[in-house]
């Protein structure tokens, strides 16, 4: 960018010798670099590209091979089948409702997770109170507990209350992780919107609920919807809880369903199958990345670079 | 904290937030204020309590605690809860049990060393790579989510597929290794696997770090004559080292917690890689809820000591209290971190 600035400026103002002279001359061979360069930074995006991508092509692939040809290793399926999909949905696994399951039990995590979460996030953000750094500090602490600490515990009172094979057996254990993240992305949303609108509007009339509702929450709403997907994505991938919690095939969720599948006969693997299920389980979260990715990755990064 | 309110000088122009409130809302920190604050914070600190601190207590008060086999009054067998002490936590140095325990302690120190590792230096390089492209920006976006937003059990289970004894990873390297048995290909496995999902994650994390810094820093050095390397080991390396710090500390908690992956790609109980929560959770499944929470008890106190050394030693600023501080002690300091934050806000707006 300077370099080529330097050299227009020099083209264009003839008269200036000696100075102007080297600038013309020096940007040859960074030229040449920079040529190198690009191409090398090119090739590193292709690596990058394929680095992400190959084992989730590998795996699409796969999927759409028959059972006979699965140990193929071309890298087009040679005759195409949709043999496994049709396999995952045929009833005997009830993938379908496991995936129902999942998003029965995302859906209500997240959504618990986004009314409190916008609510302490408000307090955090806007309240003047004592220990709120405090608040702030054991709430964001809360989400690096172990997840096996809390199943050991609550697998336990849940045998004893007879939550086990139920929805709020994985709901209620979901917000230990949901919650810290909820609250800690729209916090860090709220901080960043100015105070000044909803001042105008309190000194208008407006009380403090009525400020909240009507202007912080709709210029809020981007990042709730942020927080949403991604308080979403995790209840979707999450596993231990539900492995524990659960072992009626009925209410288990598609993660856990997967890991379970096994397929009619024993001593092979349904490898066509798994990857078909996997694939499943995955594609919409590939599709909400794609769609929402900028969101995605400002909620992702919203709390680490300060 | 609470007597430290610097007012700004009059005619001065107050910066966009927090800046001109602050005297305003610090004299009116009125009951009403946080009366309303306890009413907006006390569900999801109740909610915190009943799936946090409660098990955490529970889990430490059931670890003192193991089921025997004994006869109660009436003479029928049953299982009942004896008290016994340290003696879970006593157990996890001795005997076949304690060997297990070392065992799985040494996999998930093992394994988060090495892919906290791996995923840093990949992820750096990720970073570094994605700076630098203009065209195609988003697109590469996208396709380092896809790793990220891959179930973790799913990546095993694809993982698994590619690690078969007759599948892609040995076709490509022409070996015949068997990964997803026993031994240290399955470690290896684990890690590679582990890398593929997360170093994404790093790559994202310091990139934004990276879109902080001003251009005109590098300017500046370039006109100095810094080189390339020079330039990485003065300007871009020391400024994400705070987004760095934030990222490696996430990735450790969450490798030291590991589950999903070995459990799905190798299998539950194999002895190379089971780690502290797989231990526990099959000490759980066996129905032993005494030794299942020591190992929980351990692991919590594990993550929470690492966490602890982060945040203290290495200074990793988690919450952006230090910032909250500085922005209310030191108004030099302050005015950096607004600007870093102005810029930020270009930055996104760009």
């Amino acid at each position: 960018m300077t370099i080529s600035d330097l050299r227009n400026a020099a083209t264009d103002s003839g008269a200036v010798a000696p100075d102007a002279r080297t600038a013309v001359v020096r940007p040859q061979k960074p030229k040449a670099q920079r040529t190198w360069r690009s191409y090398s930074v090119y090739a590193g995006l292709a690596l990058i590209f394929a680095y992400c991508l190959a084992p989730f092509y590998w795996m699409l692939v796969s999927s759409l091979r028959r059972t006979a040809d699965i140990f193929d290793n071309t890298l087009l399926p040679a005759p195409f089948s949709l043999e496994n999909y049709t396999k995952v949905f045929d009833g005997s696994t009830m993938f379908g409702q496991a995936l129902l399951n999942s998003l029965i039990v995302a859906g209500t995590t997240t959504t618990f997770a986004l009314v409190l979460g916008v609510s302490a996030a408000y307090a955090i953000s806007r309240l003047d109170f004592r220990f709120k750094s405090v608040i702030l500090g054991v709430i964001i602490a809360t989400s690096m507990f172990p997840g096996i600490s809390v199943v050991v515990p609550l697998l336990r009172l849940f045998t004893d209350i007879g939550w086990i094979n139920t929805y709020q057996a994985m709901i209620v254990p979901n917000l230990s992780f949901a919650i810290p993240l909820a609250v800690w992305n729209l916090t860090t949303f709220m901080k960043a919107l100015p105070f000044d609108l909803e001042e105008a509007a309190m000194i208008d009339g407006c009380t403090k609920w009525q400020a909240f509702r009507k202007v912080l929450l709709p210029l809020a709403a981007p990042g709730v919807f942020t927080t949403a997907i991604l308080t979403f994505i995790h209840s979707w991938n999450e596993f231990i809880i539900a492995l524990s919690m659960v072992n009626d095939p009925k209410i288990q969720t598609a993660t856990v369903a997967i890991s379970k599948f096994t397929g009619a006969t024993e001593f092979q693997a349904p490898f066509g199958e798994q990857m078909a299920a996997g694939v499943i389980v995955t594609v919409p979260l590939v599709i909400m990345v794609l769609i929402f990715q900028r969101r995605i990755v400002e909620g992702l990064t919203a709390g680490a670079s300060k | 904290m609470t007597t430290t309110t610097t007012v700004p000088p009059a005619g001065a122009q107050p910066a966009p937030d927090t800046r001109p409130s602050r005297p305003r809302k610090r004299a009116r920190r009125t009951a009403g204020e946080g009366r309303m604050a306890a009413l907006l914070l006390s569900p999801t600190l109740l909610v915190l309590a009943l799936v946090i601190a409660y098990p955490l207590l529970s889990a430490v008060h059931q670890s003192l605690f193991r089921a025997e086999s004994g006869l109660d009054a009436d003479g029928f067998v049953s299982d009942v809860d004896a008290f016994v002490g340290l003696a879970n936590y006593a157990d996890l140095f001795a005997g076949e049990s304690g060997r297990r325990f070392l065992n799985a302690f040494a996999n998930t120190t093992f394994f988060t060393v090495t892919t906290v590792f791996f995923e840093t230096v990949l992820g750096l390089c990720l970073a570094l790579a994605m700076n630098r492209a203009f065209r195609g920006r988003s697109f590469l976006r996208a396709s380092i989510l896809v790793p990220w937003a891959v179930p973790t059990a799913v990546s095993g289970l694809l993982w698994r597929w590619i690690f078969q004894s007759d599948g892609i990873a040995n076709t490509l390297i022409g070996s015949e290794i068997l990964w997803t048995a026993e031994g240290d290909a399955s470690k290896l496995a684990v890690i590679i696997a582990e890398v593929w999902k997360t170093a994404p994650f790093i790559g994202l994390l310091v990139l934004a770090g990276m879109q902080v810094i001003p251009g005109e820093v590098y300017e500046a050095a370039k006109i100095d004559g810094a080189g390339w390397w020079r330039q990485l080991g003065s300007i871009t390396l020391p400024l994400v080292k705070p987004t760095l710090l934030v990222a490696v500390l996430f990735r450790m908690l969450d490798a030291l917690r590991m589950f999903d992956l070995p459990f799905v790609l190798i299998g539950p109980g194999k002895e190379s890689v089971e780690t502290l929560s797989m231990l526990a959770w099959d000490e759980s499944n066996q129905l032993r809820y005494g030794s299942a929470s020591a190992f929980a008890v351990v692991l919590f106190l594990y993550v929470a000591i690492v966490a602890i050394v982060f945040v203290k030693v290495l200074g990793a600023d988690v919450t952006g209290a230090k910032e909250l501080k500085l922005l209310s002690k030191k108004s030099a300091k302050k005015s950096r971190s607004l600007a870093t934050s102005e810029l930020k806000k270009a930055e996104a707006t760009r």
